[in-house]
């Protein structure tokens, strides 16, 4: 075993897990003081990290796997092209869901120096779960993500909604993890390891098939993904804003990312059991999401039902299976987390007195108040509804493309019935924005938020409008195409 | 990029104007952009007109197929493709002439915030011409969606007391129906590895010359494209939410929802439908020439019992569209050529009456048909140009009404005798509402006091008014200037239909 290769191949995770570290430590010298410092830090972090893994990532390095035991002769962990991508994706969002924070922090009284370090180690476990060649190795790593963000929805302490969102989180989501181990247990007794190769190795049984069912359970809880969304839309409502952008960029992007890769890559042979169980979940998930938002006021429960729906558009990709499903994913993904982490920008940027606000009476005549944000909004909105000439609409384009392929029809008319309904909750945001007169005047937009929201918008359209080609290289490059 | 990007500039030249337009907005605030926008969308309307005839100019309408094509690759099959045949060089034109009248009425009757409706019409505008250049399905259907976000903008925020209602129905039955197109679209570049438009219209494999679409397979993908262009049309029973959104929007929105928005659909059958999917087209005929039938006298009859007057001239459009579609699917020369004139005339004409509606609006404020009577009294000038456009609504010959209907009933005549009778019933009961709506708006006593000091057309309206009517009727005393262009377009369908 050669110690430093296996470190330079987990370089992004190295950073992070040294810079966690030692962050730990300087806020416990420095405490609160520093938090901003620590923040700064945590961001320029997470940066490297991604670029690190994009480093990887253009060099082209193979798939590298490393630290066996006889239970995963392949290697716990593995470094592959699609894993790099979404790690890469990540992190990045992950920066700049923080360095976007930094105002909201402070006027909520929530700068403490725990909040970069948790998502510093949040993000940790979402690419420690990417990365996983193992089901041991991505339980532990869906808990690092699970634990850190079941502290940071609680995070502001003398909130009832922050401490009712985190509890509820917590329960739940140790429901799912509950799941996930009982699934992987069952995966183990039935194929005789735990490592992704020897499950792929095994012949399909009805105990695999089983353990698979609850496997894909615990995971689409992870995902957010309908049956199993019910916590998002509290979640999303109670916890501070900040973390809501977190959760919906960086963790979601890992998320669908985990459950296709851990599809394709460990459960591939054994498509057949599991191809209709994801087609059902994208179908309900779309429509759920879409008929779910409908009669919501509070915009964070909107864009959480938007989240459920959207996450049901790329599953079509997962459905369609890995060879022409897996770059649609990503390129849905990745704009889906793009136009997003703008989006929440915008709910940032709504405070009146110093409180967040979040109602969508809140942004009425938001053209008037702030035509930038506004603007920026509208060019987002109507990405993730997936109209062109947005670039969300290449990403739709992508996953209808690989579901037609593929021969799952119904599943792409389910999805152009919930795009005209989820329209409906979509439009009223616009509405709201740009056709009603102007409430009370909001306080001055943070030159961060500002920044995220335009940089986002201009991404989204026109520059990868434009230039989708060079996405969809990418995204074929990682995915081997 | 190669080609000689005349009809890149002239798609994105009013996109230019808009930025131009928000630039001001962002640096000198709402106050300066309103009164900048006036001089600057006027002057990016004229200058695109003025490319957009220097391109007919260089178009040579004795060449069959597509001209003046720019092309650069994009992305896995689908490219920037963008070219022009007769059809579509002359809606293009219509599109661009319109535009400049639209954005002088806007000037006058648009009050608040100024500078962000010039945005979203230019906007709007670059999108329409992008949808008659595109010689790319998926170009085709990214201005095709794409010119909903502007539309719906005009409507909420600009249009009447119903607006959200309007607005919403607009965008949400359009879309359903796009979204069907967009699953066909995925299936056809799926099976031919391309979206480019020549190849799916030739129907056969690019690399292995095998037959696209087989006839079963036909029938679904046309069906998919008929959800959208019907709608789009719009046809009976789908076009509902065209009397919402027409008497909603703003008068100029009306104008160009009218004059433009709904020759997509009369155009997407022309250029996709039919020859991309010709044993469909055929089997699909009689329920065309039936829903045709039911739009031109259903629709007549409503218009008939309409007391707004904006509705009334809305039915009246669902009526004259189902001409078009009469004409189309009559496959023969006279069908479908007097179908492309008649969506040209459409416009015009169309268009113009939505402009006098917009002139008494923008005095009284009420479209209500009761409201009015014996504005002959005071307003002589308007009253006189209002008859000329009704009448040429009705079909006068003369006007360039009578050459688009009269041509779509022979071309109809041809294919089915009972679908050309039922259409000239409604050739009868378009003169029963037009001139019944002109007879208790404009003849009769003035009664109603608060007319009485109505002033007549100002001399912008005039202009406006008088171009469009000197455009009706050079269109209907050489209807060879149409034609001429189209012929080659019409040849090429029926060719590629094998009729």
């Amino acid at each position: 075993m050669n110690f430093l290769a296996d470190i330079t191949n987990a370089l992004p995770e190295t950073i992070l897990v040294g810079f966690g570290l030692s962050g730990l430590l300087l806020g416990a010298m420095g405490g609160d003081r520093i938090s901003g410092l620590l923040r700064l830090l945590a961001s320029i972090a997470l940066l490297a990290a991604s670029a690190a893994a994009f480093t990887q990532f253009t060099r082209g390095e193979a798939i590298v796997a490393f630290a066996s035991t006889p239970l995963a002769p392949e290697g716990l962990y593995r470094v592959t092209m699609f894993t790099l991508f979404a790690k890469g994706v990540t992190y990045a969002l992950a920066a700049l869901a923080l360095f976007m924070s930094g105002g909201f922090l402070k006027t909520a009284q929530m700068e403490r120096y725990e909040y970069p370090l948790l998502i510093t180690f949040a993000s940790l476990g979402a690419g420690m779960m990417l990365s996983a060649n193992d089901l041991m190795t991505l339980y532990v790593g869906i808990e690092t993500l699970s634990l850190s963000s079941y502290v940071l929805a609680a995070f502001r302490r003398d909130s009832l909604k922050s401490a009712e969102a985190g509890l509820k989180y917590f329960v739940l989501g140790a429901l799912a993890s509950g799941l996930l181990l009982y699934g992987s247990a069952l995966v183990y007794g039935f194929s005789g390891g735990t490592g992704y190769a020897v499950i792929a190795a095994a012949p399909t049984s009805v105990g695999l098939t089983f353990g698979l069912v609850f496997l894909i359970c615990g995971l689409a809880f992870k995902a957010s993904a309908a049956p199993f969304h019910i916590w998002t839309p509290d979640v999303y409502e109670g916890a501070p804003s900040s973390v809501v952008a977190f959760f919906s960029t960086a963790p979601k992007i890992a998320a669908v990312g985990l459950l296709a890769h851990v599809m394709f890559t460990a459960f591939g042979p054994h498509q057949q059991s599991w191809q209709q169980i994801i087609a059902i979940i994208a179908a309900l998930s779309m429509l759920i999401g879409a008929f779910g938002a409908l009669l919501q006021n509070s915009i964070k429960r909107i864009l959480a039902y938007s989240s459920i729906s959207n996450v049901g558009f790329a599953l079509i990709g997962i459905a369609a299976g890995e060879d022409l499903g897996a770059s649609a994913v990503l390129v849905y993904m990745t704009l889906y987390v793009v136009a997003t982490l703008g989006m929440f920008g915008g709910v940032l940027a709504l405070r009146r007195g110093g409180k967040a606000i979040d109602q969508v009476s809140d942004l009425n005549g938001l053209v008037k108040s702030k035509p930038g944000i506004a603007l920026g909004l509208l060019i987002l909105i109507f990405s993730v509804a997936g109209i062109p000439p947005a670039a969300g609409f290449w990403g739709k384009l992508q996953v209808f493309t690989a579901g037609i392929e593929s021969g799952m029809l119904w599943l792409v008319l389910v999805g152009a019935v919930a795009s005209v309904v989820s329209l409906g909750y979509y439009l009223r945001l616009i509405w709201a924005m740009f056709m009603k007169p102007a409430g009370e005047a909001l306080d001055r937009t943070d030159p961060s938020v500002a920044a995220t929201v335009a940089v986002s918008a201009v991404i989204v359209f026109p520059v990868l409008t434009i230039a989708i080609q060079f996405l969809l290289e990418i995204a074929a490059r990682a995915t081997g195409g | 990029m190669t080609g000689p990007m005349i009809l890149t500039l002239t798609t994105f030249l009013p996109l230019a104007g808009a930025l131009l337009i928000m630039a001001v907005r962002i640096v000198g605030g709402s106050n300066l952009a309103s009164s900048a926008s006036k001089g600057i969308s006027l002057l990016t309307s004229l200058a695109t007109l003025g490319v957009s005839l220097l391109a007919l100019s260089q178009f040579d309408q004795n060449v069959a197929g597509y001209q003046l094509v720019d092309y650069a690759p994009w992305f896995g099959g689908s490219s920037y493709k963008l070219g022009v045949d007769g059809m579509a060089i002359a809606l293009v034109v219509l599109t661009t002439a319109l535009m400049p009248l639209c954005i002088l009425q806007s000037m006058k009757s648009i009050e608040d915030r100024l500078g962000e409706y010039m945005v979203a019409f230019l906007i709007l505008e670059a999108l329409m011409i992008g949808v008659f250049c595109a010689l790319d399905l998926v170009l085709f259907y990214v201005f095709f969606e794409g010119g909903l976000i502007p539309m719906f903008l005009i409507i909420g925020v600009w249009g009447g007391k119903n607006r959200l209602y309007a607005a919403f129905k607009f965008f949400l039955y359009t879309l359903l129906g796009s979204l069907l197109l967009l699953a066909a679209l995925v299936y056809m570049s799926i099976v031919a590895g391309t979206t480019d438009v020549v190849v799916l219209q030739e129907g056969l494999h690019p690399e292995t010359g095998a037959l696209l679409f087989p006839p079963e397979v036909q029938t679904w993908l046309w069906l998919a494209f008929f959800a959208s262009f019907a709608v789009k049309l719009p046809m009976w029973p789908v076009h509902t939410w065209l009397p919402d959104a027409h008497v909603e929007a703003p008068t100029a929105g009306s104008v160009v929802l009218a004059a433009v928005l709904l020759k997509m659909g009369g155009y997407g059958f022309l250029r996709f439908s039919l020859p991309m999917f010709p044993e469909a087209s055929l089997l699909f005929q009689p329920m065309m020439f039936t829903l045709s039938v039911i739009a031109i006298v259903y629709a007549s009859l409503v218009a008939f019992r309409q007391t707004d007057i904006k509705k009334l001239v809305a039915y009246s459009s669902v009526a004259h569209m189902g001409f078009v579609t009469l004409g189309i699917f009559s496959f023969n020369e006279a069908g479908i050529q007097g179908a492309i004139f008649q969506m040209i005339s459409h416009g015009v004409i169309s268009g113009a009456l939505f402009f006098c509606v917009g002139v008494i609006y923008d005095r009284m404020h009420t479209r209500e048909i009761a409201f009015y009577g014996g504005l002959v009294h005071r307003m002589p000038v308007y009253a006189a140009l209002f008859m000329l456009f009704s009448m040429a609504n009705v079909g006068l010959p003369g006007t360039s009404g009578f050459v688009g209907e009269i041509l779509t009933m022979v071309g109809g005549f041809q294919a089915s005798t009972w679908a050309a009778a039922g259409a000239a019933l409604g050739v009868i009961f378009s003169a029963v509402y037009m001139l019944t709506l002109y007879r208790r708006t404009v003849f009769g006593e003035m009664t109603n006091e608060k007319l009485f000091d109505i002033r007549d057309v100002t001399g912008l309206e005039f202009v406006i008014l008088g171009l469009l009517a000197i455009s009706t009727l050079g269109l209907g005393v050489f209807p060879g200037l149409v034609f001429g262009l189209t012929e080659g377009s019409t040849n090429e369908v029926l060719r590629m239909i094998g009729q």
